[in-house]
């Protein structure tokens, strides 16, 4: 019995050093400090340069703002259900979910761009990859299986392509990363209708990894694979990044500029009274690169807290006004020029009319 | 253990209990059970939370959730079948490679090791119960899934010949099911390993002297003698190492290849419910995707109620037959 006791007790004390680990972990997330003036919840991938115009904004005027970087889906059920002042999201919001939001209409307020890039380890190549949007779809579909496949060597003539597989690596977690992704095979690659676009897709083919890092990192150790992450992931781990031919058929390198350029093309065709749920992937604009796609914050038209909601649109004003040239330096792409009077004028559609 | 100083004990406690400190225990009483009482409430809590934020899915999804394979989010379809195969095979996986390891390290540290090198073993298996998961998952991803890749996965199944077997059989990318029921043995076994080595110094001198007085060889006296003794809590053990096996989430994650798929080769990726969850959750915008990733912490919940039930029945069938 003294036996069975003891593996009790050691069973016991296990189980509670378990408990114990996981309980730090997870409070880690849900720290606040001193007074909070608004508060918010979203996408992970703005997160950085949020963070920095947060703080600065706080510096500038004492207003704390608090955000979680929680997921876009997070970031969009918390705001229809009124527990955060503001959300984000990296897609626009369905029609079907905004006419869930218990508080009314609600607005996207664009704020940087990001684009996905094509990262690939061929360790005999030197010269970016070049790829057209039907290759890309095939390769992803897995109807391109080895990387000396005519559809690849046609486009890189120079290029010494291995005959190995290709191993594709896609994301595993629901992302706005694969929603940007999809989004513009759906839209440059007929074939990819069947996929559709969605922040998690079923991929006919490959591996799953979870976050930028994981496709990364997959990527990285396996000779012969192919994946996709964001720009800023990209550049800043210096990942070799695929060319990517655009509408106007030129054979585009990511970069900061060539986002934005992308949105410029699309800026340009806007209607007057847009909502500001638009798509730019491919693009228009002999510079534009096609994958890019913007990044929002949603929040209510009709504000319930006056103090809240003036907060609100002064931090978004200063945001589209000073916090835009910061972006380039976290590898955000700024939005056009042309575009921030028509999304100023969005953000002062807000009001606290209904406020008390 | 005697019946005299029984009643000496009791006088001692009433007289306590009289005089001095009535209220001291009373409060003491009161807290304890509180403590006690807090424990289970949180378990039911939460399973009524996860069944009712379930019940949507099982409700529109029937058991479809539990036998289809196919996981499409856009359209509305949950079948899980895949995930729920993969924490199986990668936690069974998993307590076969660690098991035979575990109770070997148990035995050596009790039965061989000198004194000296006692402390240190011990305290190194006891160690990576400490490492935390997501490190384990870094080890995976630079490591070990580079390691099966280019070593041990073309040695299975080309120099082994496992390859005509369905089990080794495909292209070896590295992260694998295979990769994954590594990881978690790795996990698993300092639990298995903790649990053993202390159940097997608590068998008692006597029973290890009598059997090698019957002339007993040092290897049958442990087979015959000890490790019968020390059966239900070496199962004890097991069952933890499966319970930890069963909900690892982040290493498993990150060196499985989450492809929802079933495969019956070890080489292909997988999906176990527990990435399901972490991958989807934060980014399930729909209440219907919600519901179905709920439903399969439901599920796994139940598994393991399950598999707890079953060590339980395990144990008390082995410590009884000892006791016939």
């Amino acid at each position: 019995m003294k036996a069975l006791k003891l593996a009790v007790f050691v069973l016991f004390a296990a189980a509670c050093a378990k408990e114990g680990s996981n309980s730090s972990t997870a409070s880690s997330t849900s720290s606040s400090s001193g007074s909070v003036d608004l508060t918010g919840a979203g996408a992970t991938f703005p997160y950085p340069i949020y963070s920095k115009w947060f703080d600065e904004y706080a510096k500038l005027t004492g207003v704390k703002i608090n955000y979680q970087s929680i997921g876009s889906g997070g970031g969009i059920r918390q705001l229809s259900e009124g527990t955060v002042d503001f959300g984000a999201s990296d897609s626009p919001m369905s029609d079907a979910e905004l006419a869930k939001a218990k508080f009314g209409p609600i607005l996207h307020i664009p704020t940087v761009l990001g684009a996905v890039v094509i990262t690939y380890n061929i360790p005999a190549l030197s010269a970016p990859l070049q790829l057209t949007p039907q290759a890309i779809a095939d390769i992803f579909a897995g109807k391109i299986t080895k990387w000396n496949d005519a559809r690849i060597a046609s486009l890189n003539p120079a290029a010494p392509l291995p005959s190995s597989d290709i191993l594709v690596v896609h994301r595993s977690d629901g992302s706005g990363t694969t929603y940007i992704f999809t989004d513009y095979l759906s839209t440059a690659a007929p074939s990819w209708k069947s996929i559709g676009k969605g922040k998690e897709v079923n991929w006919p083919a490959g591996l799953g990894a979870k976050g930028n890092e994981g496709v990364a990192g997959q990527v990285k150790q396996t000779p012969g694979a192919i994946g996709y992450v964001e720009l800023a992931y990209a550049k800043q781990n210096k990942l070799p990044t695929a060319a990517v031919k655009n509408k106007a058929g030129k054979f585009i390198t990511p970069s900061v500029t060539a986002v934005t350029a992308a949105a410029a093309g699309v800026a340009k065709t806007l209607p007057a009274n847009t909502d500001f749920r638009i798509s730019v992937v491919d693009a228009p604009g002999p510079d534009a690169y096609p994958i890019s796609s913007f990044t929002w914050i949603i929040a209510y038209q009709h504000q319930s807290d006056a103090g809240k909601g003036k907060k609100l649109v002064d931090f978004l004003n200063w945001a589209l006004t000073k916090g835009e040239p910061e972006a380039p330096s976290l590898d955000y792409a700024p939005l056009p020029s042309e575009m921030i009077p028509g999304v100023r004028a969005r953000v002062a559609a807000i009001d606290f009319a209904g406020a008390k | 253990m005697t019946a005299v100083p029984a009643p000496a004990v009791s006088t001692d406690r009433r007289r306590l209990t009289v005089h001095e400190t009535a209220i001291g225990d009373r409060i003491y009483e009161i807290v304890t059970t509180a403590c006690a009482l807090v424990v289970p409430a949180l378990v039911i809590a939460i399973a009524i939370a996860i069944f009712a934020g379930a019940w949507p899915a099982f409700s529109k999804l029937g058991l479809s959730i539990v036998t289809s394979s196919d996981w499409d989010v856009r359209a509305g379809r949950f079948g899980a079948a895949p995930a729920i195969f993969g924490t199986l095979v990668s936690s069974a996986l998993a307590l076969i490679i660690a098991t035979p390891l575990a109770i070997g390290v148990a035995i050596f540290l009790s039965e061989f090791s000198p004194t000296w090198l006692r402390q240190p073993i011990g305290f190194l298996v006891d160690l990576l119960a400490a490492v935390p998961s997501v490190v384990y998952g870094l080890w995976g991803i630079f490591v070990l899934v580079p390691l099966l890749r280019e070593q041990v996965m073309p040695f299975l199944r080309d120099r082994l010949h496992l390859g005509a077997t369905p089990f080794f059989s495909g292209p070896a990318y590295g992260p694998s099911m295979l990769a994954a029921g590594v990881i978690l043995a790795i996990m698993a076994l300092p639990y298995i390993s903790a649990v053993s080595r202390e159940v097997l110094m608590a068998v008692p001198r006597s029973q290890r002297e009598a059997a090698l007085a019957l002339g007993a060889t040092r290897w049958e006296m442990i087979r015959d003698a000890v490790i019968p003794y020390a059966k239900s809590g070496i199962i004890g053990g097991i069952m933890l190492g499966l319970g930890r096996a069963l909900g690892e989430t982040m290493a498993v994650t990150m060196v499985i290849g989450n492809r929802a798929e079933i495969s019956a080769s070890l080489f292909a990726p997988g999906y176990t419910m527990a990435s399901l969850i972490a991958n989807q959750f934060s980014e399930a915008t729909s209440d219907l995707h919600q519901s179905a990733l709920l439903a399969v912490g439901a599920i796994l919940f139940v598994i393991t109620l399950i598999v707890n039930a079953v060590a339980r029945w395990l144990v008390w069938q082995v410590s009884r037959d000892r006791a016939v």
